[in-house]
């Protein structure tokens, strides 16, 4: 399949008077570890759940695996959702159900499971994430910061969706956690043929696992490889990349390499 | 199609086919069902390389040839084995713990009653507490107008008083209404008419108007304080107050409580006048009473303290009302389902306790004769 698995195109948000995109275009091929990179306030998450269709654009398209979203009707719109799966910043796990209930909720809702089957199928994603069998009983308010990011990650995954949206999915974590989350959200990529797209600040994730990066400035987005997008001359992006943050992790980091 | 079949000797090949996805659990189920096993020897599974599967379908795979295995039959793959099964096989391997089969479940009715009794009593001693620091802030706020909040307060007289009037005026207005129209009926037939402004004025002043309008209070402010205050309590709001060094007694229980002890006895001042006005109207067309005659009988039935025994329930009304919803709203943890419990829980227990204290004022007021 050579279509793009997301596609936006022109698309405008305005809030009020207050305009957050502006004819943004963005691009995300199968396969692929698309990171949305801007400043605070610069649109992230309103461009995410534009792609999720939670927010409806002024203006544009949004096309999922070739279908533009506003043309599709509730069964349709229904069937493209269980293609992918979606992590909310602060994990957003419903807090009167277990990891495992949570785990199971999609797989409920779409799929036509015995209970036999539910159990097992949703404590493989949560042994798939990492999380301990006995974290499967607990409920949200009982798990700490990294543990919620990875019950949200297996919910995210209880569809055995094709794409994976992540809404800063380390911010918070220490930077070990942050390096585990992100080998782990690698070797899921790798095994299950993953393409994901994530909003995320924090340039060792990027540098560990984005194969392209979109930037959005000026209510538009740059996008390019994550070479290309280094030498972008643009000043907020050589602040962003090369800023003296960047800089002091620099030296000892390889571009990533990846099979796609 | 998800599988093709073919028996050869006693081996099985079996040759997956279609999409092996989630949503295809229930018919390839149903296949696998119908396949016997029954004295093959081998069963040699192929996989062809462009097959959609993922993670349901694979397990749904292994869990087939476990049981194939079990029942003695040798799996083989002709071909290479699907990543998919390796990720399965591997992610499984953890050690298997059975949860739940704690003693929990097992019927202990003395542990049961011990824990039952032991939460009560630690839920009283809760309760204490918050009453104590409610008094404590209160008596330290006393001591300085900046403490009292006196924003806050307006606030909440503006949300809990002035907003309600319009329900209060219009459910007081209904029920002496209908309350004069029963009595009517019956007062007519002895030719006792005039006797129907006593019992309205008497039991509007007296009980109808307060304990309508703390009963709707309850339901209307009494869940909007536990529901604010427990989702800002799941929010971390309260304790982002402790750590800033406010204390949320002071900025969340004092306003709501103040609040509620200034507007309640004006809205039953309202739900008062309100009553009086919907029975003088009802007697003026069912009786055809002229106004000035409700007026003066109304004057001669009511004695000086009538309007005051109602009134000065109010506050105390509004205290039990305004405490239980702060206090159930702090409680609330962890859960949005604890949420709408507790607001719940609010609501229901301020109306018992208005109920409550109701009973206790009438038995008071009866021993002193008022």
């Amino acid at each position: 399949m050579s279509e793009p698995i997301v596609e936006v195109r022109g698309l405008v948000n305005r809030f009020g008077a207050q305009i957050v995109h502006d004819g943004l275009d963005m691009t995300v091929e199968r396969g692929e570890v698309f990171g949305i990179v801007g400043g605070s306030g610069s649109g992230k998450s309103v461009l995410l759940r534009s792609i999720l269709g939670l927010q409806r654009p002024q203006a544009g398209e949004v096309r999922l695996q070739g279908r533009a979203l506003n043309q599709l009707n509730e069964a349709e719109l229904r069937q493209i959702k269980a293609t992918y799966g979606v992590t909310f910043q602060q994990g957003a796990l419903f807090t009167s159900l277990t990891v495992l209930q949570n785990v199971q909720l999609p797989m409920l809702e779409h799929l036509r499971l015995s209970p036999h089957a539910l159990d097992e199928l949703a404590m493989l994603k949560v042994r798939l994430v990492g999380l301990p069998d006995e974290a499967a009983g607990k409920y949200p308010a009982q798990l700490s910061g990294g543990m919620i990011k990875r019950a949200a990650l297996a919910r995210a995954l209880a569809l055995d969706p094709a794409l994976l949206m992540l809404d800063e999915p380390t911010a918070g974590l220490d930077p070990i956690s942050a390096a585990a989350f992100d080998e782990l959200l690698m070797d899921l990529r790798k095994q299950l043929d993953l393409t994901v797209i994530m909003i995320t600040h924090d340039l060792d994730t990027i540098f560990r696992t984005c194969n392209r990066v979109g930037v959005i400035i000026d209510r538009k987005m740059t996008s390019d490889t994550l070479e290309g997008i280094t030498a972008n001359p643009h000043p907020w992006i050589q602040a962003y990349f090369h800023g003296e943050r960047a800089l002091r992790f620099g030296q000892d980091r390889e571009s990533p390499s990846h099979g796609t | 199609m998800y599988l093709n079949t073919r028996r050869d000797g006693d081996t099985v090949e079996a040759e997956l086919a279609g999409t092996w996805r989630g949503s295809d659990l229930p018919a390839i189920d149903t296949e696998i069902e119908g396949i016997s096993l029954s004295d093959a020897g081998t069963l040699r599974i192929t996989v062809p390389d462009e097959l959609e599967m993922d993670l349901a379908g694979a397990w749904r795979l292994r869990e087939w040839l476990k049981s194939a295995e079990k029942a003695g039959v040798s799996v083989e793959f002709s071909g290479n084995e699907p990543g998919q099964l390796a990720l399965i096989d591997s992610t499984i391997e953890h050690k298997r713990t059975t949860p739940g089969s704690s003693s929990e479940s097992e019927f202990q009715p003395v542990t049961r009653l011990g824990r039952l009794v032991l939460r009560r009593w630690n839920s009283f001693l809760v309760a204490l507490h918050f009453l104590g620091h409610t008094t404590i802030t209160w008596l330290r706020a006393c001591t300085s107008w900046h403490r009292i909040r006196p924003t806050s307060i307006t606030r909440h007289l503006y949300e809990t008083g002035l907003t309600a009037i319009p329900i209060v005026s219009l459910i007081a207005f209904l029920i002496t209404v209908i309350i004069a129209y029963i009595a009517a009926q019956y007062m007519r037939e002895y030719g006792a008419e005039i006797y129907v402004v006593d019992l309205i004025t008497i039991s509007v002043l007296r009980e109808l108007a307060v304990l309508l309008t703390a009963i709707i209070v309850a339901g209307r402010s009494g869940s909007a304080f536990a529901a604010e205050i427990g989702a800002m309590k799941l929010n971390e709001e309260v304790d982002a107050l402790h750590a800033i060094g406010v204390d949320p007694h002071e900025v969340l229980v004092l306003p709501r409580v103040i609040g509620l002890v200034i507007a309640l006895p004006l809205l039953a001042v309202v739900a008062d006048l309100v009553g009086l006005t919907g029975g003088a109207l009802l007697c003026h067309w069912l009786l055809d009473m002229p106004l000035v005659l409700f007026l003066e009988r109304a004057q001669d039935s009511i004695a000086s303290t009538t309007f005051w025994v109602g009134i000065m329930k109010a506050p105390v009304f509004a205290l039990l009302i305004a405490l239980t919803g702060t206090y159930r709203g702090l409680q609330v943890r962890d859960s949005s389902r604890e949420l709408g419990r507790l607001t719940t829980t609010a609501v229901v227990q301020s109306i018992f306790l208005v109920l409550l204290a109701d009973a206790l004022f009438a038995v008071a007021f009866w021993l002193l004769d008022i």
